[in-house]
């Protein structure tokens, strides 16, 4: 079983409107650089020109913030969901 | 659509400077940066004057010219224009020459600031023909929605963590509105409202209407620039959660500026919060320019956001305007809704409590010198977060209807003996 993407709407016109997309990637900087090899695009609007996951992108594996977990070097394994979410104003 | 856009001219992205249609929508397709409203400034110059304020009625729409809405707002028309009281004996427990209090505890008709980006977001999304609202929030937002959303005859869906205040719940159960409680703390609500807003084709007040909806609070900066006799005021205390109230005030004094109203003068914006969550004040002491999330634990129910949308503007705010910022303990936020009831009469909220005990702090240190002024901003009721004070508050004395029990009670009661004499 891969690892399930939540792709939320600004991204969906890189996914041709997917929802959901999959990876096998065992790390989430490597499903970053596997989606951009299947969505070409993908990978300059998570993350900016140092390498760095830009600062209003928020990812989460199984829906713990993957800066409480090891950034993008979080493992991934089969089963897996990821969400990537814009920040939000608050409450 | 396209010529009923009053005196917006876009939603431009404020990382990257991309610019968008003025829809429902909140983030940059390229860099997720968040979209503010973009404004013809220089119409609004000639319209927005000193004047034409004074002579429009006591409501945040005074100055609807620097509001996101395209005609008449037609939610929330008697929001705003909240006292602004000078607080001269707050000010001498604090050891500072004058201090303000801008008492958004009043706040028509939910009794927190959320009324006024509330009735912009929800103006704005009659305008473009929404009919279901909804919300993630953390107690005083949902409140606003629901009331603002019943009397404006909108559908409204609010999303809480389950945890929240029994005032607050109740407060939004009240309108009718459907309340959904999530078990989680603020941060999942908003991840799963992010998802949802995805799906379904709702105002989102504080998602896809974000842009929209956090410009209303600026008509607080407004009101105090105004209320002070036209002057930005040298101190400005402001609470945060996700830090965008204190991004709004201060983008008010600088249009303000702009657009000929007040004159330019050095100024410092403050930030407060509960040290149980004190992501941007936590940055701001080590000196860093970016935030580490933190997973909330505090009786500030209400600023309990552990990843703050707009921390990185407000870390922004603080080097540019010189300002500093603080967190207080559980204690000291009980403290300081002890203090500012006492001294001042007002009882707040919880924020309202990290918002003076902050301040004690900052004047003790200097940040706020002891012979400037300041002016705290107080955003929520203390009747809805009773449950933090209430056995901090002390117990009412109890006896029976007799003079001869009140007079025993005198006497054996030092504090009222006391007051017996004066």
């Amino acid at each position: 079983m891969p690892v399930k993407v939540r792709i939320p709407t600004p991204l969906r016109k890189l996914t041709h409107d997917e929802e959901v997309v999959e990876t096998t990637a065992e790390s989430v900087s490597e499903a970053i650089a596997d989606l951009e090899t299947c969505y070409p695009g993908f990978k300059e609007r998570l993350v900016d020109e140092a390498g760095e996951i830009r600062r209003f992108v928020n990812i989460y594996v199984n829906d713990e913030d993957i800066r409480f977990l090891d950034n993008a070097s979080t493992a991934l394994k089969d089963g897996d969901e990821i969400s990537i979410i814009p920040a939000i104003a608050g409450g | 659509m396209a010529e009923q856009q009053g005196h917006m001219k876009a939603l431009r992205c404020r990382e990257c400077g991309r610019e968008y249609p003025l829809e429902a929508r909140h983030v940059c397709e390229f860099d997720f940066g968040p979209l503010e409203v973009v404004y013809d400034y220089e119409a609004v110059k000639d319209k927005l004057t000193r004047k034409t304020i004074e002579g429009r009625r006591q409501n945040m729409w005074r100055y609807a010219e620097l509001l996101p809405v395209a005609g008449e707002p037609t939610v929330g028309q008697e929001v705003g224009f909240t006292p602004l009281i000078k607080a001269d004996r707050l000010a001498e427990r604090l050891g500072v020459r004058e201090l303000w209090i801008k008492n958004d505890a009043v706040n028509y008709p939910t009794l927190s600031f959320k009324d006024r980006v509330v009735s912009v977001a929800l103006s704005r999304a009659r305008e473009m023909g929404f009919d279901v609202v909804a919300c993630a929030s953390t107690g005083n937002l949902a409140n606003s929605v629901a009331a603002n959303a019943a009397s404006a005859g909108l559908k409204a869906f609010v999303f809480i963590p389950n945890d929240l205040e029994k005032g607050k719940v109740v407060n939004s159960l009240i309108y009718d509105a459907s309340v959904i409680g999530i078990k989680g703390h603020y941060d999942e609500v908003n991840r799963l409202c992010a998802e949802i807003a995805g799906k379904y084709n709702w105002a989102f007040v504080n998602v896809n209407m974000r842009p929209y909806y956090a410009e209303g609070s600026k008509s607080q900066g407004f009101e105090i620039v105004e209320q002070l006799g036209w002057k930005i005021p040298r101190h400005t205390v402001v609470p945060m959660a996700s830090g965008s109230l204190l991004t709004k005030i201060h983008k008010s004094y600088q249009e303000a500026v702009k657009i000929g109203l007040v004159e330019q003068v050095e100024y410092s914006v403050h930030g407060a919060q509960a040290a149980g969550c004190a992501p941007i004040s936590t940055a701001f002491k080590e000196g860093q320019d970016f935030f580490k999330p933190v997973k909330p634990d505090t009786i500030a129910k209400s600023l309990a956001i552990g990843t703050p949308a707009d921390g990185f503007y407000a870390l922004k705010v603080f080097q540019e305007t010189g300002g500093a910022s603080d967190d207080v303990t559980d204690d000291e936020i009980r403290e300081g809704i002890r203090l500012l009831a006492e001294t001042e009469g007002i009882f707040s909220e919880t924020a309202g409590g990290v918002t003076v005990g902050v301040a004690k702090k900052l004047i003790a240190s200097g940040a706020i010198p002891a012979d400037d002024s300041a002016v705290l901003c107080i955003t929520g009721n203390g009747l809805k977060t009773l449950d933090a004070v209430e056995n901090h508050a002390g117990q009412a004395l109890e006896i029976g209807p007799s003079l001869r029990e009140f007079e025993a009670l005198l006497q054996s009661d030092k504090e009222l003996g006391t007051a017996k004499q004066k």
